[in-house]
């Protein structure tokens, strides 16, 4: 039988369908794989309620393991304990500043996510400081959009949460 | 009633209140004053929606008579809601819609800080999600009543108007009823009327700070949890429902 550290691998395989440089492993979407022969049930957590992405996640799960020889893929959904920014690895962290998103900046233990002061957020292509919030919210849920004042590039920045 | 009827009728109306709210907010969509408010909307829409799908979700699930949350959401007469009315109101101009909703974005962090203690796992998962997203949409709000009110003459007279057209759906936030009552003692909802003072003194401080003011001996409407609606509500529903209702077999 396959370990989780296995099957967790293939999963590694599926890139996110909104942010592709990084797996929805990485992403911590995925909280664990119950295997029991052939049979497996996969447990995920939504980033943000809405998210229009999950579906599309669930069907790629479906589609490697079945690749990987499963028959029955049971996928349950889990909003306990909520997904947080703070699930994201370095790794993941230099993927996404690289493929020209701002990674989240703080942690969210800090909570100046509640009370809106931000530290600054480094621009992704020049890493200048000098950027400015342009709209709390982007162009999905778990994104805002700002521009650098040196480059004068407009870019995503990963929300905090 | 019993305990399980008590918690699909409370999960159906904590949905409902998701549902008539986020598909208003939709409305906007393309329609928003610039590109970043139409974006903004439109998140906080999707982030709205789906809370109401995992509620939904769960009163199907709770119910156990093969309905699900397409059939909830889509195959109920507007009598059939129990959704606060002030969540139907219709959006008007810009700042209707930001004072809509901030009073309920205040109301709300409130309730899902409070039901993410609930001794329902579903309930209180479903909260603590939420809690989190709640956060992030009451700062917008809140900036622009702000905003409004501080801004031009044009747009603190607009602010006000709606303050004064609104006000009067505040009531329903805190009224209770049987099944709350049944399930407050299970430990599953929450006593809403606890933080009513503690909303209010918010509400207020948001709008001193904006330069508004309440409105005086305000009769507060009701009707919502027994579903007697405002006229809106019907022609919200005929426009969300009218593709499965014609289209029964649609997948989507």
């Amino acid at each position: 039988m396959l370990s989780k550290e296995e099957i967790l691998s293939f999963l590694e395989e599926i890139p996110d369908p909104e942010i592709p440089v990084i797996s929805i492993v990485e992403l911590g979407v995925v909280r664990d794989v119950l295997p029991s022969g052939k049979n497996i049930e996969v447990i995920i957590t939504p980033t943000y309620s809405g998210c229009p992405a999950m579906k599309q996640m669930e069907d790629d799960v479906r589609k490697k393991l079945k690749e990987k020889g499963f028959e029955e893929i049971k996928i349950t959904t889990t909003y306990s304990p909520p997904w947080t920014t703070d699930w994201l690895s370095e790794e993941a962290k230099l993927k996404l500043q690289k493929y020209g998103i701002a990674p989240p900046e703080e942690s969210t233990t800090d909570k100046s996510f509640l009370t809106g002061k931000h530290k600054a957020i480094t621009c992704p292509r020049c890493k200048s400081k000098n950027t400015v919030m342009i709209s709390q919210f982007g162009s999905t849920a778990c994104k805002a959009l700002y521009q650098c004042k040196d480059c004068l590039e407009a870019f995503d920045y990963f929300k905090c949460i | 009633m019993t305990k399980q009827e008590a918690l699909f009728n409370y999960t159906l109306r904590l949905a409902d209140n998701s549902l008539i709210l986020a598909q208003r907010l939709c409305e906007w969509t393309s329609k928003g004053p610039f590109l970043e408010e139409d974006l903004a909307l439109t998140n906080i829409s999707l982030d709205i929606f789906g809370r109401a799908k995992s509620l939904l979700e769960y009163a199907a699930r709770v119910e156990g008579k093969g309905r699900t949350e397409d059939t909830l959401a889509f195959f109920r007469n507007d009598r059939q809601f129990t959704n606060n009315l002030i969540c139907e109101q219709e959006n008007g101009d810009y700042a209707k819609t930001m004072v809509r909703q901030a009073m309920i974005d205040c109301f709300d962090l409130m309730l899902y800080t409070e039901l993410s203690k609930s001794k329902d796992e579903t309930i209180a998962g479903i909260a603590a999600k939420s809690i989190k997203e709640i956060t992030y949409h009451k700062r917008h709000s809140f900036s622009w009543v702000d905003r409004f009110g501080n801004g031009t003459e044009e747009s603190k007279t607009r602010a006000q108007n709606a303050l004064n057209e609104l006000w009067r759906f505040s009531g329903e936030f805190f009224e209770t009823d049987e099944a709350e009552q049944l399930l407050l003692k299970e430990g599953i909802s929450v006593d809403v009327k606890a933080f009513k003072e503690k909303w209010e003194k918010e509400m207020v401080a948001l709008f001193e700070k904006a330069g508004l003011t309440l409105p005086e001996n305000t009769f507060m409407q009701t009707g919502g949890r027994k579903g007697i609606h405002t006229e809106h509500l019907a022609y919200l529903l005929a426009e969300m429902q009218a593709l499965p209702r014609m289209y029964p077999d649609a997948k989507w």
